[in-house]
């Protein structure tokens, strides 16, 4: 196999930010938001698109980071745990998940987050969201408190959404 | 205002949610080169030639080290004193002559990019002489065909009592026999370890340390024959720990080295294929019970022979988790006579270390099989057999009689009984029976079970603390235990808080640095809260003492006139910031500070009960949790919610292990479970209801503050329990001795019982 790789350069929006990065191309998504982009949020916790921990929002839907290649992402929005879609929606979240005690290590925590994201702004029933948060892996906090901290979202989901109007 | 015992917010979590993390695979320095790890794709040969050449030559790799340069340095050792030849076992840190397993770590590349470190790994070619692998640790059967006999690194033998006159007197004999497959802790995180050497290679500081920072120092410096102070280790952030993180592996060792070799940081970080070959393993044992037993269900005396399937090489932990399993079986019934002999035998195979309630989690379920065997068996009510069993609480302390690597193990109080009816009662265990019972009359497989336990806590019995006042009015303090996510800082904030009067938010903690405190025990054993909380609770009454003096001295007070209450300092009525004794009287006056040292008398056992419920579908056999509930009794509580938390996180961590987890390897030796896919951990869909009971009823007096240990009581008995409850799911018939229980062990055990009732049938014929 040979070492020397095509590269080049690509531009997409992060988290509401036009970027142009120079990439190879056989660089993963993952890989390039962590070490090119300072994206501190996007962890690898396996790279075989098993366990979540690098779920980002790529044009609003949550993906798996690790198993897109950077160059997929040219022309895209990507959002990140550090933005979410909105500053309120962190803000909630964040609140959310911290009177829960929704994380402990705090590794699998952003690919959460980002899945929540996801739930609220689609206002999913409980169900439906226990269903796209069994997509992610945790291994510290067992999810109970991880789904109190959801359920707790979208009881308030409406009182929020009037405050944000 | 008082913080030990509110179930605060985590003081951790902003940085966490905000992604101000410092996980080791985020780090970078200057220059830094990254490692790349190959191994033995062979469970067993000969190591005749390494051939590097071609991967030398690929543009961007710096250096290949083989086992010739490592020849020199030591294996890693073992963390407590045992018998020498037990060091026979131990691991190069690069294989010589022999490959042992599938995943031994055979050469390192040192690349600019771990890319090309990974492409040039693909270049490198062994010249091996394959060898027949041992891949049962059971000693084979006649048609094994391989003609070999498994090794046996350590054998153990513990016991007191007359267990022969036990077994005369019996009216009942019970044998069984458990299994429990081998599986692993699995953090989100995997490994990862950075080397950055200092100027004059004299030392290096290392991140991604973890656990035992100062244990772990001590032991690379001793390889790497360099002054332990001058090797540094650094705790970032770390994203679970359960056991297998932070101990000293292979790995660490080879990027110290390799950075001191080319005077550049080095870094390392482990993948998640990686992960499944070259981080410990766990449990794997086979424990057979044979009990003496009266005609009311009381256990005369008990024998456990145990297997360990060890794997290649014994690590830092030697034979001790099958040590614990023959400490811990009797849990917490009286049994007047007992016996455990073990037999650690080594396999090519992973080699195993401690995760999560490491011996217990095994011993927990054959013990509490046995309880459910005999209750079953005589017919006498599972809750019942067990009250007739337990040591009472007119008996505590309690001389078990027996030693834990090494240790008198003394249960310090509790009442068992007690804790069992408050768990029977508040979560109305005869009410779940009933419930169960009338599903299963309608034609469902559900069932209740319950199991009890004994946990040992706050082993490594010395720690130290320190607290020193900044200049702008804060606390800084100083623990070497180690944060893996269980919310450590906040329960040293807690309870600094209480014992110097001030808030939490004063303080600002410091865990995981060698340079910064001398001496740490590190956190395992769920020892943090009550090793390091005790600690910081010592420091915080001295410094609360030093404040007051400090005012009293500047202010031109009599020390009675300084009240420090509620996070405010007052002299004579007057509010005093505290920043304004950061420097005393002038530029000369010492620091605030103090440093001192904790030594706890024992160790701390707390205990509790555990129900599961289940329900089985009669189809696939798939096994499906729907309610759980704990009650523990944890002596006092820091952080409630943080008690709960390890509780509940726990217990999905040990109905995994009930359920689906299983590392697996062909007969032949090579290993099948390398990823998520083929090792199955508990997702949310998995999850049952919890309910949790913490209880406070029996602090501990071994520490002031009464503590007992939280992280491994929700999965020690969570094997018993779930097991219990499959059981009664299928009233009785259908009776698991082995975890997990997959659907494939359930449909094993469900034919042999109707081919079983069949034969009957055809004899009454």
């Amino acid at each position: 196999m040979t070492t020397e790789q095509m590269s080049g350069h690509i531009s997409f929006k992060l988290n509401g930010r036009e970027q142009i990065v120079s990439v190879d191309t056989r660089t993963s998504l993952a890989d390039e938001l962590r070490e090119q982009c300072g994206m501190a949020s996007v962890r690898v916790g396996c790279a075989q698109g098993e366990c979540g921990t690098c779920t980002i929002l790529l044009d609003g839907m949550p993906i798996r980071a690790c198993l897109l290649l950077a160059v997929q992402a040219d022309g895209a929005h990507v959002q990140t745990a550090e933005a979410l879609s909105s500053p309120d929606m962190l803000a909630r979240i964040k609140r959310a998940f911290k009177k829960h005690k929704a994380l402990q290590c705090g590794y699998c925590t952003p690919g959460f987050l980002v899945l929540v994201d996801y739930i609220l702004r689609r206002a999913l029933p409980l169900d439906e969201a226990r269903h796209v948060l069994s997509s992610n892996l945790c291994r510290c906090t067992g999810y109970e408190p991880i789904v109190s901290a959801v359920a707790d979202l979208l009881s308030s989901r409406g009182d929020e959404l009037g405050e944000l109007q | 205002m008082s913080f030990v015992g509110k179930p605060v917010e985590r003081v951790e979590d902003e940085d966490l949610l905000s992604a101000r993390t410092r996980f080791v695979g985020a780090l970078s320095f200057d220059n830094m080169l990254h490692m790349h790890v190959v191994r033995s794709p062979h469970p067993h040969a000969c190591l005749n030639a390494i051939g590097v050449d071609r991967a030398k030559s690929v543009s961007g790799v710096v250096a290949i080290f083989t086992g010739s340069d490592t020849r020199e340095l030591a294996p890693i050792g073992f963390r407590r004193v045992v018998e020498p030849e037990l060091s026979l076992y131990q691991q190069p840190v690069l294989a010589l002559d022999r490959l042992r397993y599938v995943g031994e770590p055979v050469a390192i590349i040192i690349a600019t990019d771990p890319r090309i470190a990974e492409d040039a790994a693909e270049l490198v070619t062994l010249d091996v002489e394959c060898l027949p692998p041992v891949s049962n640790a059971v000693a084979p059967g006649p048609d094994d065909g391989l003609g070999l006999h498994v090794q046996e690194a350590a054998g153990i033998d513990k016991s007191y009592g007359d267990i022969a006159a036990a077994f005369e007197a019996a009216a009942h004999r019970f044998s069984i026999s458990c299994e429990i497959a081998r599986q692993t802790a699995v953090p989100m995180e995997t490994r990862g370890a950075l080397a950055v050497p200092h100027g004059d290679a004299s030392g290096f500081d290392f991140y991604g340390a973890a656990k035992v920072v100062h244990a772990n120092r001590a032991e690379l410096a001793r390889i790497l024959c360099l002054d332990p102070n001058r090797v540094v280790l650094r705790e970032g952030h770390v994203g679970g720990g359960f056991g297998v993180r932070g101990e000293l592996y292979p790995e660490d060792v080879l990027v110290a080295f390799a950075a001191l070799r080319l005077q550049r940081a080095v870094r390392w970080i482990e993948d998640r294929r990686e992960h499944f070959l070259a981080t410990n393993h766990s449990r794997g044992q086979v424990v057979m019970l044979d009990a003496a037993v009266d005609h009311n269900g009381v256990i005369l005396g008990l024998t456990a022979d145990i297997v360990a399937d060890q794997g290649a090489y014994l690590r830092t932990h030697e034979i001790k988790v099958a040590d614990l399993s023959c400490a811990f079986l009797p849990g917490p019934y009286r049994i007047p006579a007992y016996r455990a002999q073990a037999s650690v035998r080594l396999t090519n195979k992973t080699p195993c270390g401690t995760y999560r309630a490491p011996g217990r989690f095994e011993a927990t379920f054959a013990m509490e099989r046995m309880m459910d065997t005999i209750s079953r068996v005589l017919k006498i009510d599972p809750i019942q057999v067990r009250r007739r069993n337990l040591i009472p609480a007119s008996e505590m302390p309690f001389d078990r009689d027996l030693t834990a690597a090494g240790k008198k193990v003394r249960y310090d109080s509790g009442d068992y009984g007690l804790t069992l009816d408050k768990a029977v009662r508040a979560f109305d265990f005869e009410g779940m029976r009933k419930s169960a019972a009338d599903r299963r009359a309608a034609g469902e497989h559900v069932g209740v079970g319950l199991a009890m336990f004994v946990e040992k806590s706050g082993v490594a019995l010395r720690e130290t603390a320190s607290l020193c006042l900044s200049s702008d009015g804060s606390v800084e303090l100083v623990t070497g235990a180690s944060s893996l996510g269980q919310g450590l800082e906040t329960v040293l904030s807690q309870i600094a808080a209480d014992s110097v009067g001030l808030d939490m938010s004063d303080f600002k903690v410091v865990r995981g640095q060698t340079d910064r405190i001398s001496q740490s025990g590190g956190t395992f054993g769920s020892r943090a809260t009550i090793m390091a909380g005790s600690a910081v609770h010592a420091a915080g009454q001295l410094f609360r003492q030093a404040i007051i003096k400090r005012a009293a001295e500047l202010f031109d007070a009599a020390p009675e006139a300084v009240h420090l209450q509620d996070g405010r300092l007052e002299i004579a009525g007057q509010p005093v910031d505290l920043s304004r004794l950061h420097m005393g009287n002038g530029d000369n006056a010492p620091a605030l500070k103090i440093e001192t040292t904790f030594d706890a008398e024992n160790v701390s056992y707390p205990y509790g009960v555990h129900i599961a419920q289940v329900s089985v579908d009669p189809d696939t056999l798939q096994v499906r949790a729907e309610r759980y509930c704990i009650a523990y009794d944890i002596g006092r509580a820091v952080n409630p919610d943080l008690v709960k938390g390890q509780l509940v996180g726990g217990a999905v961590q040990g109905i995994g292990g009930a359920l689906f987890e299983e590392i697996t390897y062909s007969n032949d030796g090579y290993p099948h479970t390398t990823g998520l896919s083929t090792y199955a951990i508990p997702k949310m869909a998995d999850i049952p209801a919890f309910d949790v009971l913490v209880l406070e009823d029996w602090p501990s007096p071994t520490n002031p503050l009464g503590l007992k240990g939280a992280g491994e009581g929700g999965i020690n008995a969570a094997g018993a329990a779930v097991a219990a409850a499959v059981e009664d799911a299928f009233s009785s018939q259908l009776t698991p001795y082995r975890l997990p229980m997959t659907a494939p062990y359930l449909f094993k055990l469900k034919t042999a019982n109707e081919r079983r009732r069949r034969q009957l049938d055809n004899l009454s014929d």
